[in-house]
């Protein structure tokens, strides 16, 4: 690992201005795919900001049908938080599925959404549940927020603070994991906002995580398993690769769709 | 004794390993102690036109930058294979030249092109990676069977078309000539997926040369330190023996990737002359997918042919076996006297014959790996026997009972004798271990889930202990295979063993320490082994092949019958009695039917003492075996697996996995299972789980554990073990070996009840979810064409 520069500022304001004076800077939060890329040489940043100091970036809050979740906030403490449990036990059974203990224990939303890897879980359910995306600066929307693999909306030097949730009717998550990264070969997030129904696919897509709308229009009818069975499997934009062909992933998306339905 | 042979004894080594106190190579921290990094060919085959490594020695911290082609200068040799192969048509076999650094030509992804030195590994790797290559990218090729094609590229001159030697067993007009009378005959194409051995701990070496001495030191992670010493001072002419000490610390796992002498290591002796440093390199995780040697990566065409009542009557084999850019050191064995010797299985098989043909392609040496040529085989004919029992519509375990050596020692029609065995009790033991008769009401509760139930046998013979010197040398090998022992008896009375048997994960100082307390009634806590240095062992050959057991533990016996005699020469002298009188017991010399005893720690001092010795004996309590084995041994297991696929998504998962193997006599009951455990894990892990995989332009898609699938401990099931024992007759002890039945025995198995789940035979290595689901739709699509 080359070396860089630690900051770790107490408020969001000092970060940006760390970030701002480094040459090459980073936002580490959990670290858990910034730090392996470091080790492996591929990536160099100058400085990296910790920002997992910072007061009131972590942590749990529940109010007027959203659930506002810390950008520092690590995957366990989502998986087992009291809020998102009786709010969104969708969300919470998807966080306490990510990784292995080790990277739950480590990993954060706010990492997680700002990487925006093809094949993590938390993009489907802030896609999936129409999220927000709070940053030091302004507030995107989910459909905003997500452009393509490893590429977001956030601007250079831009800090992710929290994720708001509206609270949805009816929500769940089901993967299907890579056996060998664990990651998802796909991963679909069902949601009954109560104004529509979303269905966002992590892992499948070329494009990395994106809505269904063949799936939505069937569950937007019937939010059940039996309205999947209609849907044909779509290979279009579909990722290929040595884990699952494009036909198989459109085909377990579809199998996944009925089981977050079921789940949720 | 509670210590002895069967006893289900603590493994010695556990509470330094599991408290973090091992000392691996790279604990070793010397004095002067320098980095190694390499930088290596990025593409699978290219002619290096130069090397500028400028930007890298004006880095601070570098010391050196050295190449292949000062390597040659200094007059280090070539990279050796220990095994030479004769093509069926007599010619000799043709292999390129392994250069330890490029000197032209880079051949495979990951290829050492040149060493840089640094004062830390940081800036050694930083400075590696500006070490600029000026090269000439070259068509390459990845896989055996395309590389054997007209045109395909050539990855060595001297290797025309790519083929090292097409070798052949067996009587091939008897068999053509059964074949053609065959009642029924299966056909199978199958793969044999190539794996990458990821022992826990990658490889490591610490160089030393002591300039004052004219002498090297070598830390390094090898299953064969002794070996390592002769082909590096024999062949690579790092120095005479008596000049290098090589020694093997605790090492992390092997599978017979540690065998082989690399390279890297190889490099870092002689940077350390060309530094006058120590020189350290540990290999990381990426480097070792792409440089450790793989394994198994065969591509077969097999005929079975039956009579009507389903009696084999001919068994044809053709092979293409991947060997890499380069020929290692076991490589050409692995895929011809490992394997064709065991085409016959647990089965009389009247006619069989078979060829093999030894490819270069520009991937990763291939050599032996777990099992080393006899999963290949298992694999191969435990298909080919379900997949006949299918067609012929006999059940499975029927099949094989009707086809079982029934009386050994048995022949075999290519070459081995096995020793001993009951194939039928092991089978049935299998069968009522796994509940075979309540799979049907199983299966129906896993169909009311919507889930497809499928089981899948493999019964299957190996052969470990290798193996005879005399014999390996008529069939081409260079080394002879014996081991050694010297078991010193202290003056007070505790025991050091010096075995020239290697433990890197086996338990060896438990169960060799076993053997001793067996024989003297001592606690193994009063036992040491030592092993992996050659300062300290003056010979051996080495672990690998399951051989610790059948022959290094033999030679532990040999020495211990010497000491044993001696021993009683020394209290019958002292208690005044017959020798042939004399017991040990229980850690007491006794007179047989009398009080009279001695301690055994005061047999030790009086050996030492030596004021009252026999006539003409010499003082000291120490003696010196070579055991060469008189054949291998053969173990044998029935290994029944159930699973269970999900057909949406073809995910499958093993809801039982049944091993009853027959070892022979077992030492420790507790290590035995733990072996089981992991060969049965990577069986699994090459069935459903684990494949090195090359895109078209040889580069390595399966670089890391992100595409590697590594089996994990919630991919196996909670395992059902049990054995059977026939002893072997040809060892001392009846011991058969262990270490690798698992791997062999269990990817059959596996790929037997997927297959029986989906209902169809078309299916290989690893059963991903895609394969699985692949299969499926095929299967679907061709039922729905009838």
């Amino acid at each position: 690992m080359y070396d860089a520069k630690y900051h770790k500022p107490s408020s969001v304001a000092d970060a940006v201005a760390a970030l701002s004076g480094a040459e090459e800077g980073k936002v580490l939060s959990g670290g858990q795919t910034l730090i392996p890329t470091m080790k492996q040489h591929l990536a160099a940043p100058s400085d990296l900001v910790d920002v997992r100091g910072i007061d009131g970036m972590s942590g749990v809050t529940a109010a007027d049908g959203t659930v506002t979740i810390g950008a520092a906030t690590t995957h366990a403490d989502v998986a087992s938080n009291a809020d998102v449990l009786a709010h969104l036990p969708g969300l919470a059974c998807l966080a306490g599925g990510i990784g292995d203990p080790a990277v739950r224990a480590m990993g954060t939303i706010g990492g997680s959404v700002a990487n925006n890897d093809p094949a993590a879980d938390y993009p489907a359910a802030v896609l999936g549940l129409g999220a927000t995306v709070v940053t030091d600066k302004r507030e995107i929307a989910a459909d905003d927020f997500f452009q393509g693999m490893f590429t977001t909306a956030l601007d250079e030097g831009e800090i992710i603070t929290a994720i708001r949730f509206p609270v949805a009717k009816k929500a769940g998550y089901a993967k299907l994991p890579n056996p060998a990264s664990r990651y998802a070969i796909a991963g679909v997030f069902v949601a009954d906002t109560g104004a529509g129904v979303r269905v966002a696919v992590t892992g499948a897509g070329e494009d990395g995580v994106h809505r269904n709308a063949a799936l939505e229009a069937a569950l937007g009818g019937d939010f059940s398993a039996d309205a999947v069975e209609g849907v044909a499997a779509n290979e279009d934009g579909m990722m290929a690769d040595i884990h699952a062909s494009a036909a198989y992933r459109a085909h377990v998306v579809n199998v996944l769709a009925k089981r977050a339905v079921q789940a949720s | 004794m509670s210590d002895g042979i069967g006893a289900r004894v603590e493994r010695k080594e556990d509470k330094r390993f599991i408290t973090g106190k091992g000392k691996y190579t790279d604990d070793i921290r010397m004095d002067n102690q320098a980095y190694a990094a390499f930088v290596r060919c990025p593409v699978a085959h290219a002619k290096i036109n130069g090397i500028d490594s400028s930007a890298a020695m004006a880095m601070e911290g570098v010391i050196a930058v050295h190449t292949g082609p000062e390597m040659k200068a200094d007059e280090i040799g070539d990279i050796i294979t220990g095994w030479s192969i004769t093509s069926k048509d007599g010619s000799p076999m043709q292999c390129g030249v392994w250069n330890p650094m490029v000197t032209t030509y880079g051949r495979y992804v990951g290829d050492a092109v040149a060493v840089v030195v640094a004062e830390t590994q940081d800036i050694a790797r930083a400075a590696a990676e500006v070490v600029e290559l000026d090269y000439e990218e070259l068509p390459a090729v990845a896989a055996a069977d395309v590389a054997l094609t007209d045109g395909a590229p050539q990855v060595h001159e001297n290797v025309p078309g790519n083929l090292i030697f097409n070798w052949e067993i067996g009587d091939e007009a008897k068999t053509e000539a059964a074949m053609a009378g065959a009642h029924h005959v299966t056909e199978l194409d199958i793969t044999n997926n190539r794996l990458a051995p990821n022992p826990m701990e990658p490889r490591s070496a610490v160089a030393t040369y002591d300039e004052a001495e004219d002498h090297y030191t070598l830390y390094t992670t090898s299953q064969n330190p002794h070996v390592a010493r002769l082909v590096l001072s024999a062949f690579y002419n790092v120095a005479p023996e008596h000049k290098l000490r090589v020694i093997a610390p605790d090492v992390g796992g092997g599978f017979g990737s540690k065998i082989y002498i690399y390279p890297e290591e190889l490099t870092c002796l002689w940077a350390s002359m060309k530094t006058g440093r120590s020189v350290k390199w540990t290999s990381d995780r990426s480097e070792a997918f792409m440089t450790d040697a793989h394994g198994r990566d065969h591509v077969t065409k097999a005929k079975m042919g039956f009579d009507a009542d389903g009696n084999i009557v001919a068994f044809h084999v053709d092979t293409i076996a991947n060997i890499g850019a380069y020929v290692s050191l076991f490589a050409t064995a692995t895929p011809t006297y490992l394997y064709g010797t065991l085409w016959s299985g647990t089965y009389a098989m009247p006619a069989i014959y078979g060829t093999v043909r030894a490819v270069h392609t520009n991937t990763v040496p291939v050599d032996a790996y777990r099992g080393a040529g006899r999963p290949e085989a298992t694999y191969m004919i435990e298909r080919m026997m379900e997949t006949a029992s299918r067609e012929m519509g006999i059940h499975p375990a029927e099949l094989r009972r009707r086809n079982f050596v029934k009386e050994f020692p048995y022949q075999t029609e290519v070459i081995l004798q096995y020793d001993s065995g009951d194939y039928f009790k092991m089978l049935d033991e299998g069968e009522k271990a796994a509940d075979v008769a309540g799979f049907a009401a199983r299966k129906a509760d896993s169909a009311a889930r919507g889930k497809l139930r499928g089981l899948g046998y493999s019964t299957f013979v190996e052969a470990c202990g290798i193996a005879p010197s005399a014999a390996v040398g008529s069939l081409g090998a260079a080394v002879g295979l014996w081991e050694s022992c010297e078991v010193r008896v202290n003056p007070v009375g505790t025991v050091e063993v010096l075995t020239g048997s290697h433990s890197h994960g086996q338990g060896h100082e438990t169960t060799f320490a076993q053997l001793v307390s067996d024989r003297f009634g001592i606690p193994i806590d009063n036992v040491q082994i030592v092993h992996g240095d050659t300062d300290k062992v003056q010979m051996g050959m080495g672990t690998y092949g399951s051989r610790s057991g059948p022959v290094g533990m033999s030679a532990v016996v040999k020495a211990l019958d010497k000491v044993e005699e001696k021993a009683k020469k020394i209290a019958a002298h002292t208690l005044e009695a017959s020798e042939d009188d004399i017991v040990i017991e229980n850690g007491e010399v006794k007179v047989a039917g009398t009080d009279k005893k001695m301690g055994w720690h005061e047999v030790g001092l009086a050996a030492y003492i030596a004021h009252n010795l026999p006539e003409g004996m010499e003082p000291g309590l120490k003696e010196t075996a070579f055991y060469d084995p008189l054949n291998f041994s053969f173990p044998s297991g029935a290994l029944i697996c159930e699973v269970e696929v999900d057909p949406d998504t073809g995910v499958t998962d093993i809801v039982k996995f049944t091993a009853v193997d027959d070892f022979g006599t077992i030492i420790n009951p507790n290590i035995v299972e733990g072996q089981v455990h992991g060969g049965v894990t990577q069986g699994i892990g090459q069935a459903m789980l684990e494949q090195v995989v090359y895109d078209e332009t040889g580069q390595l898609i399966t670089g890391s554990y992100m595409d590697y699938c590594m089996p994990r401990a919630d991919d196996v099931p909670s395992f059902t073990l049990d054995h059977t024992c026939t002893p072997s007759p040809l060892n001392p002890l009846g011991v058969k070996g262990c270490g690798e039945a698992g791997a062999i025995g269990a990817p059959p198995a596996v790929i037997n009840a997927i297959t029986d789940a989906i209902g169809s035979n078309d299916l290989q290595m690893p059963a991903t979810p895609l394969a699985v689901w692949t299969a499926l739709q095929a299967n679907k699509t061709a039922m729905a064409a009838e």
